[in-house]
Formats: C-alpha cells, sequence, structure tokens
C-alpha cells in the first residue's frame, strides 16, 4: 500500500431541513427563534483512506450522501465531527464555469477562474495557450462569455480546471458534459492524469463508467458506509441492492385493462439463474410471469428495451415467433425471450414488458419494470449504446503482404 | 492563519476585484464617469438644500483658510460615501456570488474583500480629484495633508471591512438584515457631522445636562473619521490625540472581530445559500 492521499477520519455532517424556510431578522425576534427544523446526519461516522495514485468511486442513491462527502473533501462544507486531510495539491470538477463572469471575455475569465483554483498569474500566462486550445475557443476567446454556447461554457470551465494539474482530482458527474468528441477528450485527460501517479476520486450515477475506471469503490447508504473494496465487488453488491433481482415493486407507468397481468419480470443468465448484471455479448433471457383471469386468444408479449432517459433502443413483439408462444392463455404461465448476444454497451437501462392480444387490446404494459445494469463484457467498443459484433478483415494491396 | 490564507489568496483578491470594477460599467454609456456623478449629484443637493437653503455654515477652515462649503462637505461625504456603499454592497456579494461558493473551495473573505476594494478604487479617485481642485481653485499646498489622509484611509479601510465582514455573512443567514441597514445607514448619515459640522451646532445643543449625549455622539466611529478627515483635509491641521487613538482602537476591533465572526459563519455558508 502506498501513502494515504486523502485521510477521511470518523467524519460526520448534520444537515438542517427547514420546515418554512424563513430566513428573516423580523420572524426570528418575533419567534425568539430562527426558523424551525429537523437535523439529520448527511454523513454519519465515515472513514475511507484513499491511496495515492488509484483512481477511487464513491457511488450510492440520491440522498445517500456521496456529494456531500465529495464536497467535504474540497473544503466547500465543513464536516461537523471528525477530520479530512487530503495531501497535495486538490482542485475539484463540482461545476465547470461556476463564477464566471458573463460580461468578462473568455480570456479574462480563464484569469478568474484559474486563480479560484488557487493557480498563480505566471502559471496561467504559461498555460492559457494549452487552455485555450484544449477548449478549441481559439476565435472566441476575446469574446464576452455571455455569448457563449452551453457547451463552449463547460468546455472552457473543463480546461481551466484540468489544467491546475492537481495531486489530487474531484470528479462529480461532470464528464457527462459536452459533445461526444469533447467527453472523450476529457477522460482521456483524466486517464492521462491517472497514468502519472495521481489521485482521482470519482462521484458518479454511471456504474458502468465507475467500473471501468475505478480501482476501489466506496458505497454509500444514507450517509452511512456500507462497502469500500475492488470496484466490481461493491458494484456488484451494490447494484444488487438497489435494483433488486426481481421487480415486484412497479415502478413507472402501469396500463391496460388488467384481464391479464405480468406479475414479474426476471432478468437471466444463460443458464436461467436470475441476476442483477449483465454483461456485453452474453446470453441473456428475459422471463415473464403472467397471470391471465380471462382466457386471451392470440396473446402478444412485447419487451422493450429503453435508455434511462426514455428513448426506446428497440421494442420487440412476440408474433414475430408465433410457433413458440401460446395462441391462448389463461391462468398463470411463463414466457421467456431469449437474446443470443447481448448488443447493449455498458451502461444502465430500462426494460417494459406488455401483454395485449393481435386485435390491439392492451391487458397491461409497465413501461419501466426493470432497470438493469450493463457491464463490460466482450467486445468493448469505444463509446455508443450498442455493439454490432463487428469484424475487422484487411484486404491487402496488391503487391503487399 | 487566516489571514495567512488571505495573503495567500491576494492573487484571487485581485482578480475578484478587477471582475467587480470590470462588471460594473462595461455596459454603460458613461462608464466610469458613473462612479462620479454620484458624489457630484449629491454634494449639489445637499450644497442647495443645506448651505443654501437652511444656512449651514462651517467654520473657515484653520489654519488653511479655506471657506468653501462644497469642500468640506466632500470632506465628509466621500468618507461616508465609502463606508455605506461598501456595506451595502458586500451584503449583496455572498448571495451574489452563492453558486461559486456552492462550487468551489477558497477564502470566501476574498468576495467581501473584492467589494471593498472595488470601492476603494472609487474612493481614492474621488479624494484625488478633490485634492487637485482644492490645489487649482483655491492654491492651497494640500498635498501633505494628503499623505496623512492616506493613513487615515487606511484605518477607515480596515474598520469598513470588519462590518461589510459581519453583515454580509450575517445576511445570508437573515436575509432581511438588508432593509435594516438601510435605516440604520440613514440614521448614521444624519448622526454624523457630514452635511453639518459639530461646532456652533452639536455642540451648542449637547451641552451641560445634555453632556452625556455628546459622548454617544461622539463615539460614532464614522463622526470620529469624518471629523479627521476634515482636520486634514480641509483645516489642514492634526486631528486631537484622543480621537486619532480612538480610530486606531476601533479599526482594529472592526477587522479582527469581522475575520472571527465570517470564519464562525463561514462553515455552514455553502448550505445556507
Amino acid at each position: 500500500m502506498g501513502q494515504i492521499a486523502i485521510a477521511i477520519d470518523d467524519v460526520s455532517k448534520l444537515f438542517r431541513l427547514y420546515h418554512e424556510r424563513n430566513n428573516y431578522l423580523k420572524a426570528t425576534v418575533l419567534r425568539g427563534r430562527r426558523a424551525r427544523y429537523e437535523e439529520f446526519w448527511a454523513l454519519r461516522d465515515v472513514s475511507i483512506d484513499i491511496i495515492q495514485g488509484e483512481t477511487f468511486g464513491i457511488v450510492g442513491n440520491n440522498g445517500s450522501g456521496k456529494s456531500t462527502l465529495l464536497k467535504c473533501i474540497a473544503g466547500i462544507l465543513y464536516p461537523d465531527k471528525g477530520r479530512i486531510n487530503v495531501d497535495g495539491r486538490m482542485a475539484a470538477l463540482l461545476e465547470l464555469g461556476a463564477g464566471f463572469h458573463p460580461e468578462l471575455s473568455g480570456r479574462e475569465n480563464v484569469y478568474l477562474n484559474g486563480s479560484i483554483l488557487g493557480m498563480k498569474r505566471r502559471e496561467i500566462d504559461a498555460k492559457i495557450d494549452e487552455i485555450v486550445d484544449f477548449a478549441g475557443l481559439a476565435t472566441f476567446i476575446d469574446t464576452p462569455v455571455k455569448n457563449y454556447s452551453s457547451g463552449m461554457y463547460v468546455r472552457l470551465g473543463f480546461s481551466i480546471a484540468i489544467s491546475v494539474q492537481p495531486d489530487v482530482l474531484l470528479v462529480d458527474e461532470v464528464l457527462a458534459v459536452g459533445d461526444q468528441d469533447f467527453q472523450r477528450k476529457c477522460l482521456d485527460k483524466v486517464a492521462a492524469l491517472r497514468d502519472s501517479g495521481r489521485t482521482i476520486v470519482i462521484v458518479s450515477h454511471g456504474l458502468g463508467q465507475v467500473r471501468q475506471m475505478c480501482d476501489r469503490v466506496a458505497w454509500l447508504d444514507k450517509g452511512n458506509l456500507s462497502a469500500v473494496g475492488p470496484s466490481a465487488e461493491v458494484i456488484d453488491t451494490y447494484a444488487g441492492a438497489a435494483f433488486g433481482t426481481t421487480a415486484d415493486q412497479v415502478r413507472g407507468a402501469r396500463l391496460g385493462s388488467g384481464e391479464a397481468l405480468i406479475e414479474n419480470v426476471e432478468l437471466c443468465d444463460e443458464h436461467g439463474q436470475p441476476v442483477t448484471t449483465v454483461h456485453t455479448g452474453e446470453s441473456v433471457l428475459v422471463r415473464l410471469h403472467y397471470v391471465a383471469s380471462h382466457a386471451i386468444v392470440q396473446p402478444v408479449f412485447g419487451i422493450t428495451l429503453r435508455r434511462t432517459d426514455g428513448d426506446v433502443i428497440v421494442s420487440s413483439p412476440s408474433t414475430r415467433d408465433t410457433p413458440h408462444v401460446p395462441s391462448y392463455i389463461a391462468g398463470q404461465g411463463i414466457v421467456e425471450m431469449v437474446v443470443d448476444r447481448l448488443p447493449l454497451l455498458p451502461g444502465r437501462y430500462d426494460l417494459g414488458v406488455s401483454l395485449s392480444d393481435v386485435g390491439g387490446r392492451l391487458f397491461d404494459e409497465r413501461t419501466h419494470a426493470l432497470p438493469f445494469e450493463v457491464a463490460q463484457g466482450d467486445p468493448v467498443e469505444e463509446g455508443g449504446l450498442v455493439t454490432v459484433h463487428p469484424r475487422w478483415k484487411v484486404h491487402a494491396p496488391e503487391g503487399m503482404v | 492563519m487566516q489571514v495567512a490564507e488571505l495573503v495567500r489568496s491576494r492573487e484571487l483578491l485581485a482578480n475578484l476585484t478587477l471582475r467587480e470594477l470590470r462588471g460594473r460599467y462595461k455596459r454603460s454609456v458613461l462608464g466610469w464617469g458613473w462612479s462620479l456623478l454620484n458624489p457630484l449629484s449629491s454634494m449639489i443637493i445637499y450644497s442647495l438644500v443645506f448651505g443654501f437653503l437652511l444656512k449651514v455654515r462651517f467654520p473657515d477652515g484653520s489654519p488653511s483658510g479655506l471657506k468653501a462649503y462644497g469642500v468640506s462637505l466632500l470632506c465628509g461625504l466621500l468618507a461616508w460615501n465609502f463606508f455605506s456603499l461598501t456595506v451595502g454592497a458586500s451584503m449583496g456579494s455572498l448571495i451574489g456570488n452563492a453558486s461559486l461558493i456552492k462550487k468551489a473551495a477558497f477564502r470566501r473573505e476574498a468576495v467581501v474583500l473584492a467589494t471593498v476594494g472595488a470601492q476603494l478604487m472609487t474612493f481614492l479617485i474621488e479624494i484625488s480629484l478633490l485634492s487637485i481642485v482644492v490645489l487649482a481653485f483655491y492654491r492651497r499646498m494640500i498635498l501633505p495633508w494628503l499623505l496623512l489622509a492616506l493613513v487615515l484611509v487606511v484605518l477607515l479601510v480596515a474598520f469598513t471591512t470588519g462590518i461589510a465582514l459581519i453583515f454580509s455573512s450575517l445576511n445570508v443567514y437573515f436575509r432581511d438584515l438588508q432593509h435594516l441597514w438601510t435605516l440604520t445607514a440613514q440614521l448614521l448619515f444624519y448622526a454624523s457631522p457630514v452635511v453639518y459640522p459639530v461646532k456652533g451646532y452639536v455642540d451648542v445643543k449637547l451641552r451641560g445636562s445634555r453632556m452625556w449625549l455628546r459622548w454617544i455622539y461622539e463615539a460614532n466611529p464614522i463622526g470620529a473619521f469624518i471629523q479627521s478627515f476634515r482636520n486634514l483635509l480641509y483645516d489642514f491641521r492634526m486631528p486631537p490625540g484622543g480621537r486619532l487613538a480612538y480610530i486606531v482602537i476601533i479599526s482594529f476591533v472592526s477587522l479582527f472581530g469581522g475575520l472571527r465572526v465570517f470564519a464562525r459563519l463561514d462553515r455552514r455558508l455553502a448550505e445556507e445559500l
């Protein structure tokens, strides 16, 4: 084990939840006290040692305290108990371009933002060309930033922050900014920092990304540290706890007449065992448990894959394989859909199910029946949503072999 | 430690001050002219109302021999404006920079100090212009007194910074402090010898059995600053030693008290904003 870069020692953070947001002196004087509030622990006795040179992820549900912890490390929030010690120069990518002044030019804002991040004027002088170049703003750098597009804004923000060349870099979700091209450049830059032995702490919802980038991961649950360890291990446990193996609890919209219901949806591996995480390229099986209180002639089962933002990736009805689906159903039963090689790339997805008949009567539909996680498998692609399982061939021109 | 860290962030301080200054007048026709128009117009109004209509008279400057309501008025008005505008502007400074404070780690005192710095620039320009007027129109050698006045400016900056640090951070927790400040500032303006002199007015009314009121009146730090500025730049003489000692003490108390209060309130700042 190397040197400790960030020592988080028994840190607790108390937040106040105001019943009425009433921070007025008048009200305080009249009531003899400040607004009524409840206290709750956003972080509770959290101790983690982050080693120099490792890439460390923090995961957890919304409100689990992961961003609070990051802000405590950054020195934006002060813990109520415990101590945090950071060794070396630190930079935080919390919100890109925070503190930009709209009336000032890009160049003036680079100096302003740079000094907020703790850079000296001479340092910025030396780096400004590189900063402008990386952001791709050479022609706009003397324009007031209020005329920038949001993309230009964050590009400049990222460019400044990363040029600090920190020993410790804190990242909060911000890598999901800008266009695909710039995202790639950002990830490359972060990877380069990691390769040069810098310590990186990432807070993210993108489990696939965390799994790929991080050596170790901490899982926070309601302010408590649930687990710390190798990233694959912790993320699998977390994903299991967060999503559940089966989706008994209905999420999203539920439509339909209810004469027949899809009671349960399971995502299984090739052996038919329910799993929470599947891998790109694996054989996968989706199992639907239905209950039909009335006999239904020529039922149509449908399965829809969505991105978490709701965009449909593919919608697949059972009518395409009619011989394998019963011509009528009544009572309880099971149907399964098999995918031989899962084309989805790492990320989070939603699985929706529906049950109707060929006449178009809808009995049951759940748009988000089962959220699930795809982890890296085979093949590994550079980016995007799906793989087409490509094979590359080279045809050498004449005279060359 | 707090002070040492602030010294280390002096470049940030300079950049934040520049941002204030650049941002303030960037898109206005008169640009910097605005900052001078304000005291000029108040001077004309006060001269008309108090000097011309109500016949308020300042004693002649002694030993300078100056006889000018306007100059004497400005000695007080410029110092008053610096103090009240700085405290007023600083109260919005932390709230105005909320997104920055919630997303970046830096010494937050710098935001308040930048407001002070920006106002100080205006103040210095105004004092220079006043001195030029005295030199050019009244042909009096003001320069040695101007240097002494700069020492007083430093003390006034220290005093004002302390008050600004307290009010700006308290204002995050109690947002209606701003209204309270508007009222207080108005009261304080008339409780300070800006548009009238102490001699022949205050000292006539507040004596004998009302002497205790005079003590309260003299305890007003801003009044002490104004009288001292007037001593230096209008009368051309040293202010009384007792008053100077009071000013030095109250400036240090204010500055270090302000830094301490700010350090305490700073701890929950990012949450309360």
